[in-house]
């Protein structure tokens, strides 16, 4: 690294030349991190297909395979489907914004992309460890809604316009319940750095995890992100059956694929968050010898396979919700139980260490 | 002029710029969406001044909600320019005395003494938590002040709900709960019937 940061100050001066090398040195770790999360997009979608035709029993995508090895058999599927995609034409309708209609999926991707800034994959490799990292993280994932609101207006159809409206009013209804239930994690953990949130969960098994004690938080968490990200149950915003694709009903080739993009990489990023924040990240369930002996990064991708799985099955299981009932699960159902939540959590760490102290609630509340 | 200075006229440009947009641009939806633009960059600006709980509560209460409700209203308006801009020259003095009052007040806050204390920023260190502080000051020193904010907000919001809210004895609507509560014995009823035989 030096070696390198030296040669830049050679070739540019060393008050420019220390300046570009810091620019270049992020610009790789923003490479190492979006390449092997556009990766995991890409087979994503592949497991989720094969994990729903299952469910279903059917085969899932089975006939592309990769590099021509037999065995994996719609291995290819998704570098297939990128190849597509990238080769179809993009229309922008003879009525639209033809400005913001492009810059819509950009603004979509853009947010899903940036929060990954400050998730910690272990207690050293975090590209910004930054002590608001909790706050920056919702301010990124309010952002996302902006590109579904311009492309349903940009489009100047019917259908995208009722599309982009459900989804602005439901993603606005459920950040609320996301943050309440966040709150209660920052009560307990007393930073909003996600490493430190991490290092709060730090004990002798899973027991010390924050899923234990914020149980009815993690559900209100996890359910809330379902909605965030617009997934089924909560997928009212696409709603194929009643208008037809919603917000990207006008959109093809690789302005659709981008959408698509940010979809599962929002997935992941809902995930990754349960994970780091009721999971305890890349923590080991037991801390104990064959367990500490696996690297932490493998536990968190673990966890985050383990969420991801939850997607895919409430897709393949549940209808959609009716719209005034998704409204009256967020506002009516979600915000009073964090309310309650955030106040009992408050009792607790104001009672006496001494009562605290005689009953379990000791492994939390230290 | 090193990093940090490009960055901050860079924000500053682009703040000006789009608050210029705002009040120039005729169609409603780019205004907002400059709006937005603007707030961003200010944000921008606040986290160079290491004020990063402020530019991050900027972006998520201003860009992530208010925002979003104003671009929802602004693209359902039909808005009619022409008569927007009818009584435009009969206000036009009122405006002005009022943008008049506006800089006089501004101006005799930047050229107070406080502004010119604050010459330069010193760089706190790493560990230095805004948000923390910020809470802290809050919560103790101007707790009654806070909270009176906090009520004169509720009192708002209640305010608009009770401004808005219109009890309509036409409309036809189903009880959520009423309908989570329905069992299958409600709805279905088995019936043990003999097989019918053909004539």
């Amino acid at each position: 690294m030096e070696y390198i940061q030296q040669w830049f100050e050679q070739l540019f001066g060393t008050a420019l030349g220390s300046t570009l090398f810091l620019f270049a040195e992020n610009l790789v770790y923003i490479l190492a991190i979006v390449i092997p999360l556009l990766l995991g997009v890409a087979y994503l979608t592949f497991a989720e297909r094969k994990i729903i035709a299952y469910m279903q029993i059917r085969l899932g995508p089975n006939r592309v395979t990769f590099f021509g090895i037999s065995w994996l058999r719609g291995w290819g599927q998704p570098i297939a489907d990128a190849v597509k995609a990238i080769m179809k034409e993009i229309i922008v309708p003879t009525g639209a914004n033809k400005f913001l209609f492009l810059l819509a999926p950009v603004i979509t991707i853009a947010p899903a992309l940036a929060a990954w800034a400050v998730v910690p994959f272990s207690p050293e490799l975090v590209l910004a460890d930054i002590n608001a990292g909790l706050l920056y993280i919702l301010a990124m994932t309010s952002l996302g809604v902006y590109g579904v609101i311009i492309a349903g207006w940009a489009s100047n159809s019917k259908y995208a316009f009722l599309g982009s409206m459900r989804s602005a009013a439901q993603v606005v209804s459920y950040e609320l319940a996301m943050g309440f239930a966040l709150v209660c994690v920052l009560m307990m953990s007393s930073s909003l750095n996600l490493g430190a949130i991490v290092m709060g969960q730090q004990g002798d098994s899973f027991l010390n995890w924050y899923l234990v004690p914020l149980f009815p938080m993690f559900l209100v968490y996890f359910i809330s992100g379902v909605a965030e990200t617009n997934r089924a149950p909560f997928d009212v915003a696409e709603g194929e059956s009643e208008i037809v694709a919603g917000f990207h009903v006008d959109y093809s080739g690789m302005a659709f694929t981008v959408f698509f993009l940010a979809e599962y990489a929002n997935m992941i990023l809902v995930a990754t968050l349960t994970s780091v924040m009721f999971l305890g990240g890349w923590l080991p369930p037991f801390n104990i010898v064959p367990f500490t002996y696996i690297p932490g990064i493998i536990w968190l991708l673990l966890k985050i396979a383990f969420i991801l799985f939850f997607f895919l099955w409430f897709r393949a299981t549940f209808p959609r919700y009716r719209y005034d009932q998704i409204m009256r699960l967020g506002w009516k159902i979600f915000i009073p139980i964090t309310l309650i939540w955030i106040v009992l959590v408050g009792m607790i760490m104001q009672l006496p260490a001494s009562v605290r102290d005689t009953f379990p609630l000791n492994l939390w509340f230290n | 002029m090193n990093a940090q200075d490009t960055i901050f006229y860079f924000f500053s440009a682009v703040l000006i710029l789009s608050a210029l947009g705002v009040i120039t641009f005729r169609n409603p939806v780019y205004a907002a969406l400059l709006l937005v633009l603007a707030f961003f960059s200010a944000a921008g600006i606040w986290l160079l001044l290491e004020a990063e709980f402020l530019a991050i509560a900027l972006v998520l209460v201003y860009v992530g909600a208010v925002m979003v409700l104003f671009l929802f209203v602004v693209m359902m308006l039909d808005i009619n320019l022409e008569k927007l801009r009818e009584g435009f020259w009969k206000w036009f003095p009122f405006g002005t005395l009022i943008a008049g009052v506006i800089a006089v007040e501004i101006s005799l806050v930047m050229m107070g003494d406080q502004f010119k204390q604050m010459t330069s920023l010193e760089p706190k260190a790493s560990d230095y938590s805004n948000t923390k502080e910020l809470g802290r000051l809050i919560y103790t020193e101007y707790v009654y002040a806070f909270e009176l904010a906090a009520v004169v907000l509720l009192v708002a919001m209640v305010a608009a709900i009770a401004l808005t809210l219109r009890h309509r004895t036409d409309k036809k609507s189903p009880n959520p709960s009423n309908q989570v509560k329905v069992k299958r014995d409600d709805r279905i009823r088995m019936v043990n019937m003999a097989p019918e035989t053909k004539e």
